[in-house]
């Protein structure tokens, strides 16, 4: 049965250094959610802490309405897929499988049973005899799933599974994991530093930073609404483009920004943003494909183009502009596809499709349209 | 790595070296054996030549027949063989489950013992063996005598005097806690996962995934068990107990040395030591240049 997990007001610290700063969540059995941020976050320190792998130092951690913190590994009844695919090395495909099982002392014909199946499931059938030193690396993610599996847990947890695996093996992993997971509708907590498993995978994502959750959201609520700028930048490839700006007039048609230190490119917001004042400091967020880039005049900014990535189906080019942190992408569309490195471009963007942030770093949303 | 292709005369060098080492370590093995075949004056004789490192000329078995005749050989190797056999087969889970826990599980303390051990490592045993002595002679033991089990005052001239003080083990901890620490501890970390004990992990995944350190301490500590001769010799006066090492003495007697039955002796004492090296030899190689265990 899948199981809900909750945590409240979890800390972890190792000596003086907290790492873990008070992190609440509930997931839903059955739920698929992510911990996504950037390394040294927390996340995969979190879901040790789930797994009973690292103490709890302050906080409740609840599987369904038992009180887990102090239930060591097994007694949680958890699946843990790990980086490093942590396969017994002198064992089988099929020991390794099954050794959960074994340990468990469940009778030969019911462990000889399910070892079957999950190899079944797995395609492993057929590899049921190699050591993991002869598999393959998808291979041998695949026999650590099964040994997650075989056991029927509670609750599944992958830490960054895939991140060892070259890109045409991950994207395929990653659609068998997302197709496991609609079979057996496990509760499942998957850690990622690749925000494409992350987007692609979650029915909710949780992004961390600094130990401490900065969001949480399904994928697309996370791409269109960041609470903040951090979020902003973490989610979305590539990363959203940042402009800074100043409030220079409120009206009732909307909110007019300076964008040039000398005030003499603006734009304006529809909407009412009751909470920013005339003057305050902001930063605009536009996403790569609701930025335009052209040759002629008529931009808001200008910039030069430092680099330009041609990925196929997409092109995307990065835009110095004077005052900005580092260079805004744009999604370049066919007619534009010719734009190189080296020349000067305008660029403009749909104002109804930025993103609006306050001196903080805080997402500002507009009350009515 | 790219291979690298040596010339053919540095390779006949490097050949031409590596047999004469060989040969060295090889002479006094050949000059044993050769000489346990000959007689006492024949052995003199060859050697002033290469003839002392061959079975050539009027050769024995007398010497064999000999060392096993009046040596007590038989009784001796029986001793020796319980001895070496049980302090290793104990040493080898005692010390291994002492690294097990130094290397794979944290505790409070866990350093300050590391720290003993490595001092530990550097004591040798003679410095302690006095001491020691006088304790194990003060020590109440066990003996099996007419009336079944009996409490003796001391553990003199027992077997296990000479077993129970060397089952813990410095150097061999240290060679397990070097192997273990080395095997990635995500390993441990899905066993527990699948619900195993801190037990069943040692048994289950680190015992298995460490056999050639187990062959190394086997070697070793055998070895260095088969060839005691001082403590024996300080605390087994009786002939009941006595090891191999301690009854090569009875040869060297005040009238002439016999030195065939000496070599005799001397080789019958090495082909244990020397058969176990070979069953093991392919662990212990493997364990010395160090295996991957990478997973």
């Amino acid at each position: 049965m899948p199981a809900s997990v909750e945590l409240r007001d979890v800390h972890k610290s190792y000596g003086q250094n907290e790492v873990i700063k008070g992190v609440s969540l509930r997931i839903e059995p059955g739920e698929f959610v992510v911990f996504v941020g950037p390394s040294g976050c927390g996340k995969s320190t979190l879901l040790r802490m789930i797994a009973g792998l690292e103490d709890i130092t302050a906080g409740e951690l609840r599987f369904d309405d038992d009180v887990v913190n102090d239930w060591d590994p097994a007694r949680r009844n958890i699946g843990m897929v790990f980086q490093s695919y942590a396969l017994y090395p002198h064992m089988t495909v099929e020991q390794n499988v099954g050794f959960g099982l074994k340990l468990a002392k469940r009778p030969r014909a019911e462990l000889a049973e399910r070892v079957e199946d999950a190899l079944r499931v797995l395609q492993l059938t057929e590899l049921r005899r190699h050591k993991p030193s002869e598999l393959s690396g998808g291979q041998r993610q695949r026999v650590a799933i099964g040994r997650a599996i075989v056991r029927n847990p509670n609750v599944f947890l992958f830490d960054e599974p895939l991140s060892n695996l070259d890109a045409s093996l991950r994207g395929q992993m990653r659609m068998e994991i997302g197709k496991l997971h609609q079979r057996l509708k496990n509760t499942v907590i998957y850690v990622t530093h690749d925000q494409v498993e992350a987007m692609t995978l979650a029915d909710r994502i949780v992004v961390f930073e600094g130990g401490h959750i900065r969001q949480i959201g399904t994928p697309l609520e996370l791409y269109e609404r960041p609470a903040n700028r951090f979020v902003a930048s973490f989610i979305g490839t590539p990363t959203m483009g940042f402009l800074e700006g100043r409030v220079v007039r409120r009206s009732e048609r909307g909110l007019e920004i300076a964008l040039a230190v000398d005030g003499t490119q603006s734009t304006m917001l529809p909407g009412r943003w009751p909470t920013l004042a005339t003057g305050a400091i902001v930063t605009l967020g536009i996403r790569p494909e609701h930025c335009l880039c052209r040759l002629a005049g008529g931009a808001v900014r200008t910039g030069t183009v430092v680099l330009v990535e041609r990925l196929g189906a997409d092109t995307f080019a990065f835009v110095e502009v004077a005052g900005a942190e580092a260079p805004v992408a744009v999604r370049l569309g066919p007619a534009d596809r010719h734009i190189a490195n080296g020349q000067e471009v305008g660029l403009s963007f749909d104002p109804a499709n930025v993103l609006l942030f306050d001196g903080d770093g805080t997402t500002v949303f507009a009350t009515e349209q | 790595m790219p291979s690298e292709r040596k010339s053919i005369p540095l390779r006949l060098a490097l050949y031409a070296l590596m047999v004469c080492t060989a040969v060295v370590f090889l002479f006094p093995f050949l000059f044993m054996i050769a000489s346990s075949f000959k007689t006492n004056d024949q052995i003199f004789t060859d050697l002033e030549s290469f003839r002392a490192l061959l079975p050539v000329g009027p050769l024995t078995g007398e010497n064999y027949a000999r060392a096993f005749r009046l040596g007590h050989i038989g009784h001796y190797l029986f001793n020796s063989l319980l001895v070496t056999g049980i302090t290793v087969s104990l040493g080898l889970v005692v010390n291994s489950l002492a690294a097990f826990a130094l290397a794979r599980i944290e505790w409070r303390g866990k350093q300050a013992v590391l720290t003993l051990l490595v001092i530990l490592l550097v004591v040798p045993f003679e410095v302690i063996s006095v001491p020691l002595m006088l304790l194990v002679a003060s020590l109440p033991g066990l003996a099996i005598g007419a009336d079944g089990i009996e409490i003796t005052r001391s553990w003199l001239d027992t077997l296990y005097v000479q077993i129970v003080p060397f089952i813990a083990n410095a150097f061999s901890i240290y060679l397990f806690y070097q192997f273990f620490r080395d095997i990635p501890k995500d390993l441990d970390e899905a066993a527990y996962v699948d619900g195993a004990t801190p037990l069943q992990v040692y048994r289950h995944v680190i015992v298995p995934s460490s056999l050639p350190v187990f062959a190394t301490v086997t070697i070793l500590q055998g070895l260095a068990m088969w060839n005691q001769y001082l403590w024996p010799l300080i605390t087994v006066p009786g002939e009941a107990a006595r090891p191999l090492m301690v009854g090569m003495e009875q040869f060297f007697g005040a009238r002439r040395t016999a030195w065939g039955e000496v070599m005799a002796y001397a080789t019958i004492i090495t082909v244990p030591i020397l058969a176990a090296f070979i069953i093991f030899q392919r662990w212990f190689v493997r364990s010395v240049v160090g295996s991957g265990v990478k997973g």
